[in-house]
């Protein structure tokens, strides 16, 4: 059986007028028919259209197939929520009911994901999830946090030392970002697609980028393409080693946390000797990127590279080969295969339930068409699955650089082609394998080359919710490690 | 043993990393855009392409061309759209000031006048030993990772006697980062007022100055300088531009406010 859908492949451009729209209770059982032959909630977003009138857009990969499907519906100011017999949806319908005013009827926990409107209370102003009994109590930690990070309110529910339940609340990052990218793309558009995430800089970017050279039909080089690529493995290899640096630290492993520290600031500086910057910002632009390697970068790379893996590996077997890391990171913060699937989990997170997601692999784009990174998956869903998956991944990145340094496509005057205006009604849906999993950016475009509807999804939109999960049961104390372990975006959640 | 051997193997390998600075300057790469240098004397007459294809609204043509580094995300946008080449980033990572008005630079502009050091009791109180809380306020997560990379071994922060701290309470400030978003301004508000007399104010990264790629969002309050949060913030001591700015930025900004530089050096 087929889906009644538009079938779409990664960064192709249709006419968005040639995407079905069904009736809600059609769309509703299109999606349920979907998710159960094991299609995932890539992107479910709403636009207005007229006056009290919504469309309801919903995006599903089919990894497998490498393929997408589109679907809509058109909605008044309510409709059947899907969340009670499909979990994965239910942060994107409380994202619609806050952004389109439509209410998920039946949706278990509907409160304002960013508290955007003025008019709301701010984020932690309205009741939280919470148990009763004696025996139990509440703890209620940030916005501001003990450590160098982004804010966001944790609400625990404890039995003892045990978490019964975590409500993860976050909107105090929200900063407006989707409506700057409505507009015609522009130096200032640009600007804010590099700041969704500012440890993804060339993940969004990059998405972003697609976008606007699908919608305009704009043709990327392949040595921009290659060299896209190099700058993604290189943002992926930052945040993975600060990652394992940082898991080491808390639990207390001090040397590979000293090591893994200063072998991130490698990678951040490969970045910055061909981009200028350590997070790789004014690289990526529509029609290709702004730097090219001179002639001494390969080899100077390459033998960065090296020096930087050997360090690595002695870091690494360091962490993996020490007994008191391993007895802190084995079976703590479990999220089994069925939860990652129902979540519809991505990136790593995914990867670690043994899950064999990758963007890079099922849906390629760019580079990855060409050449082919292993997907790593490690099972069992623990903190030390996580963390493994890191390790591994960065092994085959670091392998994926020095083979790809060696054998770049020849370069010429079209590094940097120029990116025509929009075309008018066209449709996109871009995915890229950020270091925290898959990012999508969706955009149609509307009359004399505006963009009318641009929608972001970090990966952390789909992941928060598994760091909830994965404390159920857990002592409170391991908090820290769990989160870590994931260490998904505020500000990409936030947008 | 064995254990115990593979530690100490580890760390001969992983050898000493700690950087000489600030008695050598730090090494950066030739594309690295740091302070940019203008030319006045090549703007040809009545262009503005250079203030056209800003997109923080950082240049401006008051009779000659002023940037404002408390806005400037250090993108090539200028430097590209510059027919005549007038705009360059040079390799210069020192930009911290102690005022608004000194992040503004122009054709003449051959140093930036530096943070100033603070005065002689603040110095017997702070010039050792700085504790700082830092409130990330609508920030994408870059600044706060630089800020985070001056505890690695390589600036190893601890070293000058500065420590960021848990508590708002235990702090001598704050370094603030992000535009200040609607939804964080009330927990801003909240650590100021929780930190002890006399303290600081340290804004990092063009989003605190001015609100960066944001301004203008009815998300944020555009900065902090904005007459909004005067009441509350009534002043910043420290101005860090960038997007994000270099750690080796921040950490000559904060060595400067302590006096632990000679100015100009």
């Amino acid at each position: 059986m087929t889906l009644d859908a538009l079938i779409t492949q990664n960064g192709a451009a249709f006419d968005a007028v040639d995407v079905p729209i069904l009736s809600p209770e059609q769309f509703r059982r299109e999606i349920l028919d979907g998710v159960e032959r094991g299609l995932r909630i890539t992107a479910y977003f709403g636009e207005r259209i007229g006056a009290a009138k919504t469309s309801l857009v919903c995006v599903l990969a089919d990894d497998a197939e490498n393929s997408l499907s589109v679907l809509s519906c058109a909605v008044r100011d309510r409709y059947r929520s899907l969340t009670p017999d499909c979990p994965q949806a239910h942060l994107f319908e409380r994202e619609i009911a806050e952004q389109c005013d439509v209410i998920p009827e039946g949706h278990p926990w509907m409160k304002p994901v960013r508290y955007q409107s003025v008019a709301l209370p701010i984020p932690g102003g309205t009741p939280f999830f919470s148990a009763e009994g004696e025996v139990l109590h509440e703890v209620a930690v940030g916005p501001v946090h003990a450590g160098i990070i982004e804010p966001g309110h944790f609400r625990f529910q404890c039995h003892g030392e045990n978490v019964l339940h975590l409500e993860i609340q976050l909107g105090y990052q929200h900063r407006g970002a989707e409506s700057f990218l409505e507009t015609a793309p522009s130096p200032r558009s640009m600007a804010v697609a590099e700041s969704v995430a500012g440890d993804t800089v060339i993940g969004h970017a990059l998405a972003y980028c697609n976008v606007v050279e699908s919608i305009s039909r704009c043709a990327v080089s392949p040595r921009a393409q290659a060299l896209r690529a190099v700058a993604l493995e290189l943002e992926r290899l930052s945040n993975h080693i600060g990652d394992l640096g940082a898991l080491c630290a808390d639990v207390g492993f001090l040397p590979s946390a000293a090591y893994f520290g200063r072998l991130r600031g490698e990678f951040l500086n490969l970045l910055m000797s061909l981009t200028g910057n350590r997070n790789g910002r004014s690289f990526v632009r529509p029609g290709g990127v702004t730097f090219d390697l001179n002639d001494s970068m390969p080899a100077d790379f390459q033998a960065r590279l090296k020096a930087a893996e050997y360090d690595i590996q002695s870091a690494a077997r360091l962490m993996f080969e020490t007994p008191s890391v391993l007895a802190r990171l084995e079976g703590t913060g479990a999220v089994s295969e069925r939860t990652c699937r129902e979540l519809g989990l991505v990136g790593p997170s995914a990867r670690s339930c043994g899950m064999p997601l990758d963007v890079r692999s099922d849906h390629p784009h760019g580079a990855y068409r060409f050449s082919h990174i292993p997907v790593s998956t490690v099972s069992g869903g623990d903190v030390y699955a996580r963390a493994m998956v890191r390790r591994i991944e960065v092994e085959r990145s670091i392998q994926f650089l020095e083979d790809h340094l060696h054998d770049m496509p020849e370069g010429g005057q079209d590094l940097r082609n120029s990116a025509g205006p929009l075309r008018s009604g066209r449709m996109t849906i871009c995915l890229v394998e950020g270091w925290r999993g898959e990012i999508a950016h969706v955009a149609v475009s509307g009359e004399s080359g505006v963009l009318r509807r641009y929608k972001i999804k970090d990966p952390s939109f789909h992941n928060w919710t598994a760091l909830a999960m994965a404390l159920r049961e857990t002592p409170i104390s391991d908090f820290p490690l769990c989160n870590k372990s994931f260490n998904l975006s505020y500000a990409g959640h936030d947008l | 043993m064995i254990h115990t051997w593979n530690v100490l193997k580890a760390r001969l390998g992983q050898g000493h990393r700690t950087s000489d600075y600030p008695d050598e300057a730090p090494v950066l790469p030739e594309r690295f855009r740091g302070r940019p240098v203008i030319d006045d004397t090549k703007c040809p007459a009545d262009c503005d392409a250079c203030e056209k294809a800003c997109p923080t609204r950082a240049i401006r043509f008051d009779r000659k061309i002023q940037l404002d580094l408390g806005r400037c995300l250090f993108c090539r946008e200028c430097v590209e759209a510059c027919p005549e080449g007038a705009i360059r980033y040079s390799t210069e990572h020192r930009m911290a000031t102690r005022t608004r008005e000194d992040l503004w630079i122009d054709g003449k502009t051959t140093e930036t006048r530096l943070a100033s050091a603070l005065d002689q009791k603040m110095r017997s109180l702070f010039g050792r030993s700085l504790k700082l809380r830092q409130v990330a306020a609508g920030d994408c997560n870059g600044c706060a990772l630089e800020i985070q990379a001056l505890n690695n071994v390589v600036f190893d922060l601890g070293r000058f006697g500065i420590q960021f701290v848990a508590s708002p309470r235990h702090a001598d400030g704050i370094l603030l980062t992000g535009p200040i978003t609607q939804n964080m301004k009330l927990a801003v508000q909240k650590t100021y007022a929780a930190v002890p007399d006399p303290k600081w104010v340290i804004a990092v990264g063009a989003c605190a100055i001015s609100g960066g790629p944001f301004q203008g969002s009815p998300a944020i309050h555009r900065g902090p300088d904005d007459d909004i949060d005067k009441k509350d913030i009534p002043s910043i001591d420290l101005y860090i531009p960038g997007c994000p700015p270099h750690p080796v930025t921040i950490l000559d900004g904060l060595l400067r406010l302590l006096g632990r530089l000679e100015s100009g050096a």
